[in-house]
């Protein structure tokens, strides 16, 4: 019980700090790919304290009760992840966390951010199935949904279950905001819909957005990673490869419409999910 | 030394301008130039935005889109003019339709003349501008510790 308050409590103090680094790398990496020299590595966190120096200016008051409430919940999932709670659990804390995002989004009168609410709930769609179906692998594979008794088991559990973690990093490149899935709001300068999801969220309710964001890496990174669980070092290479290319693929791609990320998540949901859970069904 | 500084948020706007001034703003962000190693970072949202860069003199149909733009910005914000144009309205200033340099619409903080202004012009002037906006916040702060 210790043991998992720590790490719940570790995780909510270090990952800000974590996920500020690796966002500082990717900015860094990006900007390589592109021949530019790119920010400092710490810039996502001078981002994050200038957001608190600003005006709290806000469309309505109820806004900033639903971003405080989704950054509560991003927190809350990953201190559920990580301190090997149900992994059920896990993903309805990350889907309530979003609801409120897109109702902080519905909640103000512009209507980039409405067309940006719709967007995320589109990506929403779109990503839960293979988040259920990879909860359902991990059932299938040790037996046990919590993520806990996964990270323990002896093996490698890609070994058993390789066609979802296909699928789970395909639809990391939606949760990560990356291109060509975007379509909610973008890390970088300009979007068709200004800043989408974010266009009228200023200063400090800005500053949890970004926060949350910097939580939801480390959580889905640390997914990632627990299909390699019995292997610490090889996990963390993995992690390491998978963002890398995720960074690739964000530079190289363009925003695909909203049907064509919702088909093909699906789509990749479905084949990845039946064949893998029906293999592991006859097994 | 306060994080604003640190991250300043750009938004540019073209009031009248030739649009010379406009091409010259965007290249401060090609990777010749490279803004981004300062954390700049270029949005087209008032509501993100630090620095409001405006190109080109005001006329009547431009001139509630720079006030209803500056109103938008979150405090603490600076506003810098880009060319003769926006400092003065230039060569354009006699014209019926135009009404003048930003400052006849908003208060502006930085002049960077020029015809186009260079990007190393704009660049010094993005520079002098967070020295003016580091004041403002630390005025601000004061504002609100009392």
């Amino acid at each position: 019980m210790i043991t998992e308050i720590i790490f719940a409590v570790g995780f909510i103090i270090l990952a800000p700090f974590i996920g500020a680094l690796i966002g500082g790398m990717d900015r860094k990496v990006t900007a390589r790919m592109q021949g530019r020299v790119g920010p400092p590595v710490l810039q996502p966190l001078y981002d994050v304290f200038k957001l608190f120096e600003k005006e709290k200016a806000v469309v309505r008051n109820e806004v900033n009760f639903y971003i405080f409430s989704y950054l509560i919940f991003v927190a809350f999932t990953g201190a559920l992840f990580f301190s090997g709670s149900d992994i059920l659990l896990v993903i309805f804390a990350l889907t309530l966390a979003h609801v409120f995002l897109i109702l902080g989004a519905y909640a103000t009168t512009s209507p980039y951010s409405h067309i940006g609410a719709e967007r995320e709930l589109l990506q929403l769609m779109a990503v839960e199935p293979m988040l259920i179906l990879a909860a359902a692998g991990f059932y299938m594979a040790t037996g046990s949904f919590a993520v806990k008794d996964i990270a323990l088991w002896p093996e490698p559990l890609f070994m058993t279950i390789p066609l979802l973690f296909v699928g789970i990093v395909y639809v990391l490149t939606i949760q990560l905001r990356k291109s060509p899935f975007d379509l909610a709001t973008t890390h970088h300068a300009h979007q068709e819909l200004v800043k989408g999801l974010t266009t009228e969220f200023a200063g400090p309710t800005l500053g949890m957005v970004e926060i949350a964001h910097l939580y939801e890496t480390v959580f889905f990174l640390g997914l990632v990673w627990l299909f390699f669980a019995s292997m610490p070092w090889l996990g963390l290479l993995v992690v390491i490869v998978v963002y890398f290319l995720e960074i690739l693929v964000d530079n190289t791609t363009t925003r695909v419409r909203w049907q064509v990320m919702l088909r093909s998540a699906w789509l990749v949901a479905l084949v990845a999910g039946a064949i893998n859970l029906g293999v592991l069904a006859l097994l | 030394m306060s994080y604003i500084t640190k991250s300043p948020w750009i938004i540019h706007y073209d009031g009248s301008s030739c649009n010379g001034c406009d091409i010259e703003v965007l290249a401060c962000l090609t990777p010749l130039y490279d803004l981004e190693r300062f954390g700049i970072v270029n949005t087209g949202n008032p509501k993100h935005a630090d620095v409001f860069l405006v190109t080109g003199g005001i006329n009547a149909q431009s001139e509630a889109v720079v006030k209803n733009t500056y109103e938008q910005m979150p405090d603490p914000k600076v506003v810098v003019a880009v060319g003769i144009c926006a400092c003065t309205g230039g060569v354009f200033r006699e014209c019926y339709n135009i009404i003048g340099g930003v400052d006849k619409v908003i208060p502006v903080d930085v002049y960077v003349p020029g015809c186009a202004a260079r990007p190393e012009s704009i660049i010094d002037g993005v520079v002098r501008a967070l020295g003016i906006l580091d004041e403002k916040r630390a005025k601000m702060a004061e504002k609100g510790g009392k």
